[in-house]
């Protein structure tokens, strides 16, 4: 865990005290709408289809008991009591009052949690590996380089009002959990050959109507230039980047305008002419960001405790251990992912009661620590695998016990229409129906690891076009229509799905999903080939003719 | 439109002159790049100070030779979420070293003043009275920063080791 110390908090409550004097300044109309709309969205406040959406900030997604039970809190005094984990590291309210927001952001400041450029033209949320510092194999912790980054781009008073939204994603494992290449600039923590610490920075990705992956515009900064290297994109884009088209005004486009070369000796030159601006990050000064992150204090345990060789015997136990549990670096520790995904649900949301009674069996089993991913489920962290079967008791009472983990009913998805003012078509309704036609554990399991992915409309915010299945919600003569991509990814082998053809009627989509993965089944060539892999073998074709063929 | 310099509410010194109109005898003015440009030595020669109206989509590279010689240069704010200047106004103050006035013009509204003031502006057009009213109060909304800039205030990250560093001498 990171702890806020006395200027972190500061900074925090001044911002709550400015937002807390734009909303006077709104409400007494001093204020247009059209001005107050930039300062809004800069707290993370959007005007929805019904109320103001208010979204707050989980930076690279960890979270105290105390944090998580504050945001319970929010939900039941402040919304409706529940709230909505987002792809982005974030939690959505839905249902908050413009006037209470100020109270709202100021009792999550109390906890060290903010709203800050969580919407607006700006440098989002920073975002990284839900299992950063646990993930064995790990180069490092990247959340000490998440938190220094978190620190440098906000209130950044030269990139506070960029062309468009910026993101930036961190792993600093071989495998990506943190989907760096469908981000503005993705970043790779890795050691050069002189084992020396630094990044592979990619930039230019990103989903919404013009989708890339990201390229790599130099193999290596070292961790100590990184700060500058990241400011010399970001100014090269603040100058250069399109103001004239809100769709093209992305770094992506820029960067396929320019071509990545071209792009990459513009921001090479303007590094070398930055020149040391302070920006260089000394030894002591990346020693005094990780020291302040705790860790916990692990016992010496067991690789296999009598507990977990007993409770063996349970299948309903084995189950779900060997779908939600997965290896910690320290031995007798796993990673235990806790399913936002219920039977029927709509894909991460929780309830206050929900979180507060996780708060409790964080406190108990985790160190008092959480973690949030983008596939919109939680995790705890560090659970000693002597009480992991203590755990899913509880956590099965509290319906967060779906053994589904990365199976076909782990879907992610938007709120769609039903929340949305941007979406064409419901997102919510389409995955609760395939999680009822996916519901049984046993089909799942023979379907192994499938990402269904499902967008309302083009902004892609259910990151549809890298779902294994991807599902993109469109308006057709006021009716809701969806297309079908397959083959998408979001890990460290990202690409876009290819479209199967003519979009599907509401009515039909659970149906041809459905069709799709009975073809998959047909065609894999062993049952360890996963979907996305036999997609990649033989193409769109088999499965376009298998949906299209009786339709 | 109330002129705020040096922190307070001032009488604007330099005349606005148009691009087709006459340039006075003597006495401050400001004027357009493209104007500024045609002939900068001539413009330089006046008896008065000169202030160049320079626009966001134009690299402050072309300015850099007369800096020294203008007394103020002022930045574009078309609408207040187009923030090009911003970074022009780094380059000017940091790179280049101006040392000039340096103005935001525009959309120019209390909530930009401490990032414009991070960036190396000291003076701003603002567009309306209660805002320039307010830019003292609005100057003191926060004591802390993340990032180094020109300003010289002293991020927190320095803030911290310094106090780091006094704690371990003092042991």
């Amino acid at each position: 865990m990171y702890a806020y110390d006395e200027l972190d908090r500061t900074l925090i409550n001044e911002r709550v005290s400015e937002f807390r004097d734009q909303v006077k300044r709104r409400l007494s109309g001093e204020l247009t709408e059209d001005e107050f709309k930039i300062l809004r969205l800069q707290n993370g406040v959007y005007l929805q289809l019904h109320a103001y959406m208010f979204r707050v900030a989980i930076p690279y997604g960890t979270l105290s008991s105390m944090q998580l039970r504050r945001l319970a809190h929010v939900a039941r005094r402040y919304d409706r009591g529940y709230g909505h984990f987002t792809t982005r590291q974030n939690i959505q309210y839905n249902w908050i009052k413009l006037a209470e927001l100020p109270d709202a952001l100021a009792e999550l400041a109390e906890v060290g949690i903010h709203a800050m450029q969580t919407s607006g033209n700006n440098m989002r949320n920073v975002t990284s590996d839900q299992w950063a510092g646990v993930a064995p194999g790990e180069v490092e912790d990247p959340r000490i380089w998440s938190e220094i980054l978190r620190q440098h781009t906000t209130l950044h008073p030269e990139f506070s009002f960029l062309p468009r939204k910026f993101k930036i994603a961190i792993t600093a494992s071989e495998h990506d959990r943190a989907a760096i290449k469908i981000h503005d600039i993705g970043l790779r923590l890795h050691k050069n050959a002189d084992g020396e610490t630094g990044f592979e920075v990619l930039v230019g990705g990103g989903l919404g109507r013009t989708p890339f992956i990201a390229k790599t515009i130099k193999p290596f900064v070292h961790g100590r230039d990184i700060l500058s290297y990241v400011e010399a994109i970001l100014r090269v884009y603040n100058q250069y980047g399109r103001r004239d088209n809100i769709y093209k005004a992305r770094i992506k486009i820029l960067v396929h305008e320019l071509g990545i070369e071209k792009f990459a000796r513009e921001v090479e030159e303007e590094w070398k002419l930055m020149g040391d601006v302070g920006l260089t990050l000394d030894h002591s000064a990346i020693e005094e960001v990780r020291s302040r992150f705790s860790y916990p204090a692990y016992e010496k345990l067991p690789h296999m405790p009598d507990e977990l060789k007993q409770a063996a015997a349970d299948p309903l136990f084995e189950r779900w251990r060997k779908n939600s549990v997965a290896p910690h670096k320290v031995q007798g520790y796993s990673i235990v992912t806790l399913s936002l995904k219920p039977v029927g649900g709509p894909p991460g949301d929780a309830t206050a009661d929900q979180m507060d009674a996780v708060a409790d069996l964080a406190d108990k089993y985790s160190f008092g620590e959480i973690r949030v991913g983008h596939e919109q489920n939680l995790a705890l962290p560090h659970v000693a695998k002597r009480d992991l079967p203590q755990l899913w008791r509880a956590l099965d009472r509290l319906g967060l016990a779906t053994p589904n983990v990365n199976l076909v009913t782990d879907i992610i998805a938007c709120p769609g229409l039903d929340y949305c003012s941007l979406a064409n078509a419901r997102s919510i309704p389409i995955a609760q129906e395939l999680t009822r036609r996916f519901a049984n554990h046993d089909t799942a399991d023979m379907i192994g690891r499938l990402h269904i992915n499902i967008s309302g409309c083009i902004n892609a915010c259910g990151h549809h076009h890298v779902g294994h299945i991807g599902i993109l919600g469109v308006e057709k003569n006021g009716e809701e229509f969806y297309q079908i991509t397959i083959g998408g990814r979001a890990d460290e082998n990202a690409q876009m799905g290819v479209l199967i053809g003519p979009a599907v009627p509401y009515a039909e989509v659970a149906d041809v999903i459905e069709d799709i993965v009975e073809a998959y089944l047909a065609l894999r060539d062993r049952p360890e080939e996963l979907f996305v892999d036999t997609v990649k073998r033989l193409g769109v074709e088999p499965f376009k003719e298998r949906v299209y063929a009786t339709r | 439109m109330p002129l705020v310099k040096q922190g307070r509410i001032t009488t604007d010194l330099f005349v606005h002159v148009a691009d087709g109109a006459e340039l006075p005898g003597d006495g401050a003015i400001l004027i357009s790049a493209a104007r500024f440009l045609e002939d900068p030595e001539a413009i330089l020669k006046r008896a008065g100070k000169t202030g160049v109206i320079w626009p966001n989509s134009r690299a402050v590279d072309d300015l850099v030779p007369y800096l020294d010689r203008l007394a103020a240069v002022a930045l574009v704010f078309p609408t207040f979420r187009d923030g090009r200047a911003y970074s022009q106004a780094r380059l000017l103050r940091e790179r280049h070293g101006y040392e000039g006035e340096l103005r935001a013009t525009g959309q120019i509204l209390r909530d930009q003043f401490v990032f414009m003031s991070r960036a190396g502006f000291d003076a701003f057009e603002v567009k309306k009275d209660a805002d320039a009213d307010a830019f003292a109060e609005t100057m003191k909304r926060y004591s802390v920063f993340y990032q180094p800039t020109g300003d010289g205030r002293v991020t927190a990250l320095n803030r911290r080791m310094q106090l780091r560093h006094s704690e371990s001498a003092g042991q």
